[in-house]
């Protein structure tokens, strides 16, 4: 194994040390999506009686959304790590040796993506255990694993970013809002166009959330649907290409040695 | 002829609405030298290490450490130096033994090397017990020797510390000097030291360089330095209140009168010589004195002498300065 992948490597197990040490950090992402799918299963669950509605299952339809928030959780994780590191002077003793600047980037984004996949695992087996099957079959849930570990890791990177930027946690933590009110203003609870308001449609169909919850739930209950699927990989792939150069810039800013 | 390990010439750097943090300084520092790097809070010392061991581009200047260009052969440098900083860089939720191993994988030690380079530095600064306990539940001590430890996983040439006993319980305090000591002494590594405490540049330094306002104002051995600023003072308390006048007088057949605050004292015209023969009269004119010393100067007198101001007061000097001037410390 070459140096850099060594230091890669080693720095994303250390992300993934750090965060099973922090039994908050590894539970929060599992339970509370979790919970808000048993809640909304329940609450909205007389939603598949509309005309329209893709599925008989509400679960089926909301099983898309852990997904998402689990991703989000990743953000605050990355970027709070990170800048936690900026405030310790940690990232100054990573600095201080030979190691590749972008491996601090790549390791950090390793260690969440890593993270991103075990909690996307347990989101899919949840949904297996309560009855839900893919529509997509064996080869759609290994799409959706590699979408999740995609949004997982744009989304890390946009935390990493803020971190880079401001070095401070809560700086990071206060992005965590944010993206909720993008998950809310989504197709989240409700397929767009069963949304009645022509307002919270628009913002729904403006809204790129949307776009990455439709191309899991696509998965889940449509099958192959090439238009869901491109353009969900497509945002997603745009989200992490953006995040990692924005990322990337800051780290090159916050290292300048 | 000499090898120097650390140069600089003329090294500034600016921050953003702050002052000229360090101000055109010059440093030649001997290979196995340990050089202390003097001064109040404020005055330079952690900006001019951060510059030296790349963490931040100098403003205007060159450095060299180790023989690499800090601006231009950073990698070089970095590898050839291993750095305290002033704050025990440490991740809480790791422990000591996982700290060194990340360090020497990141530094490339082959892979054999490091488990026992791990060990063997964990025995050295004494956190062999506590090897597999988690950094937050170290003491300040504790995560001071951790953090010397990896700064020497990769058995670095130069070795930066910054206020390294800072907070420091005296035992500890002093288990670290030795272990610095025995680096120099031992292993020939390189040692600049920075540090606000006298004693601490006076028991370890070879060299010590005051810094204050981001300029260097004195530079030499310890000794050197205090016979720059002057002669011991020689100081008596008379048994007998009532004889000062007369202990005053003899004593000025010594030196010149300075300030005591219990009794009388003098500045010796020929050094510390005269102190039997100060003795010697004394005892000759019978006149009792309940205690008698000899002050040398010390690095506070080289700094007074050399800024106007006492070490210990002119750190909340410059606190109080940056703070009425609402002074904001970023890159520029």
């Amino acid at each position: 194994m070459n140096a850099f992948a060594d230091q890669v490597l080693l720095l994303a197990r250390r992300s993934v040390v750090r965060t099973v040490r922090q039994p908050a950090n590894v539970f929060a992402p599992l339970l509370f999506p979790l919970l808000l799918l048993a809640v909304n299963s329940g609450g909205l669950k007389a939603e598949t009686r509309l005309p329209g509605f893709p599925t008989s299952s509400f679960v089926a339809f909301a099983l898309a959304i852990p997904f998402i928030q689990g991703a989000l959780f990743a953000t605050m994780n990355a970027g709070t790590d990170l800048a936690r590191d900026i405030q310790t002077g940690f990232l100054n003793r990573l600095s201080l040796t030979p190691m590749r600047g972008i491996a601090v980037l790549a390791g950090q984004l390793g260690g969440v993506a890593a993270m991103g996949l075990v909690q996307a695992l347990v989101y899919l087996s949840v949904g297996l255990a309560v009855g839900v099957r893919p529509a997509s079959g064996a080869l759609g849930v290994l799409v959706l694993l590699a979408f999740a570990l995609l949004v997982t890791l744009g989304f890390g990177a946009l935390g990493a970013f803020a971190a880079l930027k401001t070095g401070s946690g809560e700086a990071v933590q206060g992005l965590f809002p944010v993206f909720f009110v993008f998950l809310f203003i989504s197709s989240m609870n409700i397929p767009r166009d069963l949304i009645s308001a022509t307002w919270f449609r628009d913002l729904a169909t403006a809204n790129p959330v949307s776009y990455l919850i439709e191309c899991v739930r696509s998965l889940i209950i449509t099958g192959w649907d090439g238009q869901a699927l491109a353009l969900g990989f497509g945002i997603a792939a745009a989200i992490t290409v953006v995040s990692l150069a924005l990322a990337s810039w800051a780290l090159k800013v916050r290292m300048a040695r | 002829m000499i090898g120097y390990t650390i140069q600089a010439e003329g090294l500034v750097r600016v921050f953003k609405k702050g002052p000229r943090a360090v101000d055109g300084i010059d440093l030649a520092v001997a290979t196995g030298e340990i050089y202390g790097f003097l001064g109040p809070n404020g005055a330079g010392k952690s900006t001019t290490v951060h510059m030296l061991t790349t963490l931040l581009p100098p403003t205007a200047g060159t450095a060299r450490v180790a023989g690499y260009d800090v601006l231009h052969q950073g990698p070089q440098v970095r590898a050839a130096i291993g750095a305290a900083l002033q704050e025990a860089a440490l991740d809480p939720l790791l422990t000591g033994r996982e700290h060194l191993r990340l360090q020497a994988s990141l530094h490339a030690l082959p892979r054999a090397e490091r488990k026992p380079r791990a060990d063997e530095l964990l025995r050295r600064v004494g956190l062999a017990e506590a090897a597999d306990r988690k950094v937050r539940g170290y003491s300040g001590g504790m995560k001071r020797r951790l953090d010397l430890a990896l700064a020497l996983v990769h058995r670095p040439r130069v070795l930066f510390l910054d206020e390294p006993t800072t907070g420091l319980d005296v035992q500890s305090r002093t288990a670290l000097w030795e272990e610095v000591g025995r680096l120099a002494r031992e292993d020939n590594v390189t040692v600049f030291l920075t540090t606000q405490y006298l004693e601490e540049a006076d028991a370890l330094a070879d060299r010590v360089g005051i810094i204050d306002h981001g300029r260097i104002v004195a530079e030499g051995t310890p000794t050197e330095l205090k016979q720059q600023v002057g002669r011991p003072t020689v100081e008596a308390v008379p048994t007998d209140p009532d004889e000062r006048e007369r202990a005053a007088a003899i004593l000025a057949r010594f030196g010149e009168p300075c300030a005591s605050s219990d009794g009388v004292a003098v500045r010796l015209r020929s050094g510390e010589a005269d102190l039997a023969n100060i003795v010697r009269t004394l005892d000759a004119e019978e006149l009792k004195v309940e205690h008698l010393q000899l002050h040398q100067p010390s690095l506070d007198d080289v700094f007074l002498a050399k800024t106007g101001r006492s070490l210990e007061g002119a750190a909340d000097e410059d606190e109080q300065e940056r703070a009425s001037r609402g002074l904001a410390m970023e890159p520029a």
